[in-house]
């Protein structure tokens, strides 16, 4: 039977109208016999192109192939040799612009399903408790501070770990994941699998010390004087912009993060249980399209919203978000409000009443190369809403950066790191992730943090 | 986990203030005047803002002073010495500036008298002359009097009520010193938010430099989630990191008092579920002490 006759196999999943009542996982993931038929349609391509679209170099056609004899936990060992976070990235990472897209079975057919497979392994050797920790070279005696948990951090720290240091991870927080705990939602992610991903750091003999906010308690100099040789910075992109309009300190609206993290982290759709409330409106507008604003607004459906407004001031082309959060967030019954830009939020007694938008056409490309969107006079609405959540995006959190000056910023103050070793400005640091690069991926975040690690290696060593 | 090492009930008991002291060496050595932690008391709880009030480097503890005013902190204030707090996180915010002013005079209302005390401490250790300004609504709710006595070279005293001392506001004794012939260098003054607004009402009109203590509604307290942003000279900042301390002639202080109110019928269900039933709560702390 010719390959190509096979259909890329669907996931099942949670049905819209159920699963905007709960804040379980959407998709249920692949069953064996559905894995390794997916499997199939792989043509196992001598010089695969799809390796060359993943970040880390997933080695792909071996681990497909082990799917398809049935060898699971094979499989994920197979991933694992370069990506350690396989349950998490066949989640999260944006499959059709990175190895999806190139997949030589995409131009004629829809692409093989690799973040599935990858996400099917890496859950079903977790679940078999058959999770193996590799064997740890001699300690090296040598001490490194990584600060901020995010991928990254747990990267470049798991990398060290591997290559015999002794590893401390510093994080803000209470908890330890970054964004993949604060930010994206239980839906999407379950924390358990953080969790396990941290546990299995532990397992490695990575301590992390939480409530720990550098800069603050100890600045980077202190950490080397406390005897770390080297140290790390993967502190992410965690400032919340806003848009600077007119009535944004109303009660009612909030930063992305804000809101991500009352329900996400604080666990406010439990209150009272849990003790961090959150306001539960009726109708609710999301500012922004990437997968921050689908987070925010599929997250508000589940607390209650009757209505919930996407507000993007460019078009369906220019939405950031995966693909599959858009298709998601549609089915749900969010209401795309394109070509449509935020210009007043009106209050009543201090609170949300509705927000003042007008609407856009697309003009000229503007530097992004993406055309421009210009106002279309006297279009002026009201959208009436109780709460606006903005979504539009985040810069670097400047605390840890100010306390130390010698690490040079770019223009947009994100460190600059040397694109090869990702060395900062001051000796001994290194830097990777959002920090660096501005609000990216998940999988480019685990990607410096490699990176990063091994220039630790190479400048503690010589 | 953090242990509760010392603990002290201020005033009568009814009025709710504590003292506790907890073990953080390190936040005991890294902390400055003005700082504040974020604390858990459990596995469900809110991060709750508390400023710290004293540390002591070499025995590695610091103090917090606070009023059991919602479930989290009258959950805080049923611990007891040997209990374990979850997670405390800090040192906070922006250090107080303390140089040598002159003539500083600090000014605590209510449970505010906890946070000046440190700054006061600082102040007169820096060579200002120090003097403070404490008031409380009644004679019982009045705290740290003889602490902040020795913070300063002179203490004035007044209640809401004429309970003790004298009758009258903060402002109005402020008024009074105004009206001496010394000049005022600084006033610094930590209270309810209309007490704060008064207060840089009138030094504004007499030119005298004003530094509040900010108390927004918190959440992470690094800079990441803007829920603390309040409005300054025009401009939004963030109190958990770029403050808690700001020009009190410049805060909007009518936006933040708004902003306060935004969890008001969550509180009142949380502290009447607690009250109801406040022993799930305290059985998950026995339960995380007993992990200790
Ligand atoms: C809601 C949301 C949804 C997203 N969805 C996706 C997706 O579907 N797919 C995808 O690929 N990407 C997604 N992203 C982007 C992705 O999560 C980030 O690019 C990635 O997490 C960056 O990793 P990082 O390690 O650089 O930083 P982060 O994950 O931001 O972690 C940084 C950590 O450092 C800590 N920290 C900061 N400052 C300090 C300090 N001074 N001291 C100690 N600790 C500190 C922070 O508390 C945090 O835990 C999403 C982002 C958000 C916000
Ligand atoms: C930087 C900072 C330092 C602080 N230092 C101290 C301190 O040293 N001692 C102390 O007793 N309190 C202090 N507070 C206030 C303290 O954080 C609140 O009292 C506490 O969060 C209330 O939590 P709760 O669950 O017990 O009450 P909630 O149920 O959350 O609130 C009960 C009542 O308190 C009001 N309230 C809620 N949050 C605040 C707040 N942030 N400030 C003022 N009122 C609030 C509510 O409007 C409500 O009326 C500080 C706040 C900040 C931001
Ligand atoms: S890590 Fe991401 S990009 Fe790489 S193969 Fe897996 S899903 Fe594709
Ligand atoms: S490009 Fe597609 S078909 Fe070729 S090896 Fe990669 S996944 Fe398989
Ligand atoms: S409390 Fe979140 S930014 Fe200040």
């Amino acid at each position: 039977m010719p390959k190509e006759k096979i259909q890329r196999q669907k996931m099942p999943e949670q049905k819209p109208q159920e699963r905007i009542k709960n804040f379980n996982e959407v998709p249920f993931g692949y069953s064996a016999e559905i894995a390794m038929k997916e499997a199939n349609r792989c043509l196992q391509c001598k010089k695969p192109l799809c390796v060359k679209g993943c970040p880390v170099e997933v080695a792909i056609p071996e681990f497909v192939k082990l799917v398809s004899e049935g060898k699971f936990v094979e499989a994920s060992r197979k991933i694992k040799e370069t990506n350690a976070l396989p349950a998490i990235c066949g989640r999260v990472c944006p499959q059709e612009d990175q190895c999806e897209k190139v997949c030589i079975v995409g131009k004629k057919d829809k692409p093989v399903a690799v973040g599935a497979l990858e996400r099917f392994v890496s859950d079903l050797e977790r679940n078999n408790n058959a999770i193996k920790i590799p064997d740890i070279p001699e300690k090296k005696n040598r001490k490194v501070a990584v600060v901020g948990s995010g991928p990254a951090g747990l990267t470049c720290a798991g990398d060290l770990a591997l290559k015999g240091y002794d590893v401390t991870v510093f994080e803000a927080l209470h908890k330890s994941g970054g964004v993949l705990v604060y930010g994206i939602p239980e839906f999407r992610l379950p924390k358990v699998i953080v969790q396990s991903e941290v546990d299995y750091l532990s397992m490695l003999g990575v301590k992390v010390e939480t409530n720990m906010l550098i800069g603050r308690i100890a600045t980077i100099s202190d950490l080397f004087n406390e005897g770390f040789s080297s140290v790390f910075v993967g502190t992410g992109a965690g400032l919340p912009l806003f848009l600077h309009i007119p009535g944004e300190n109303l009660i009612g609206v909030f930063s992305a993060n804000e809101y991500l993290t009352r329900v996400n982290l604080m666990k406010a759709y439990l209150f009272p249980e849990y003790d961090t409330p959150i306001i539960r409106s009726r109708r609710v507008a999301v500012v922004g399209a990437g997968n921050v604003a689908m987070d925010s607004a599929r997250t508000a459906l589940r607390l209650g919203a009757e209505k919930v407004y996407l507000v993007y001031r460019r078009s369906r082309d220019e939405m950031p978000a995966r693909i599959d959060e858009i298709h998601h967030a549609e089915e749900e019954g969010i209401d795309f409000q394109l070509l449509t830009n935020p210009i007043e939020i009106l209050g009543k007694d201090g609170y949300v009443r509705a927000m003042k938008c007008l609407r856009m056409q697309l003009g000229e490309p503007d530097d992004s190369g993406r055309r421009r969107p210009i106002p279309i006079k006297g279009s002026e609405f009201e959208m009436e809403v109780d709460i606006v959540v903005v979504a539009i995006g985040n810069g670097p959190n400047p605390l840890l950066l100010r306390a130390t000056p010698e690490i040079e910023l770019n223009q947009w103050g994100n460190i600059k790191a040397d694109t090869e070793t990702l060395a900062t400005t001051k000796k001994g640091v290194y830097a990777g992730g959002d920090i660096v690069t501005g609000a990216a991926t998940v999988i480019a975040a685990m990607g410096q943090g490699k990176i990063a690690a091994r220039s630790i290696d190479r400048f503690i060593t010589t | 986990m953090f242990k509760i090492v010392n603990k002290s009930i201020l005033g009568k008991e009814e009025t709710g203030i504590y003292r506790i002291v907890i073990d953080a060496p390190r936040i005991a050595r890294t902390r400055h005047a003005g700082q504040f932690v974020v604390l858990r008391t459990n596995e469900q709880g809110e991060r709750i803002p508390l400023t710290i009030c004293d540390a002591d480097p070499v025995a590695g503890t610091f103090t917090l002073v606070f009023q059991a005013v919602g479930k989290s902190t009258m959950q805080l204030g049923k611990m007891n010495v040997g209990d374990n707090i979850q997670d405390v996180l800090g040192p906070l915010g922006r250090p107080t500036h303390i140089e040598n002013y002159g003539t500083v005079v600090c000014i605590g209302g209510g449970i505010g008298i906890a946070p000046v005390h440190p700054i006061a401490q600082a102040m007169k250790q820096a060579g200002n002359k120090v003097i403070s300004i404490i008031g409380a609504r009644s004679k019982d709710l009045l705290i740290l009097e003889e602490e902040m006595r020795r913070a300063s070279n002179e203490l004035l005293v007044t209640t809401d009520d004429g309970s003790y001392v004298r009758k009258g506001f903060t402002s109005d004794v402020l008024k009074e010193v105004i009206n001496r012939p010394e000049k005022i260098d600084l006033v610094v003054a930590i209270g309810p938010v209309p007490m704060m607004r008064v207060i840089s009402d009138i030094t504004r009109s007499y030119g005298i430099k004003t530094m509040v203590s900010l108390n927004p509604i918190m959440l992470d307290a690094t800079g990441m989630c803007g829920v603390c942003r309040v409005t300054v000279g025009g401009k939004t900042q963030f109190a958990c990191v770029d403050g808690p301390e700001f020009d009190g002639h410049l805060v909007d202080f009518g936006e933040l008092q708004k902003r306060l109110t935004t969890y008001l019928k969550d509180e009142k269900i949380a502290v009447e579920k607690y009250k109801h039933n406040p022993s799930c709560v305290d059985l998950a702390i026995a339960a995380q002490n007993q992990t200790k």
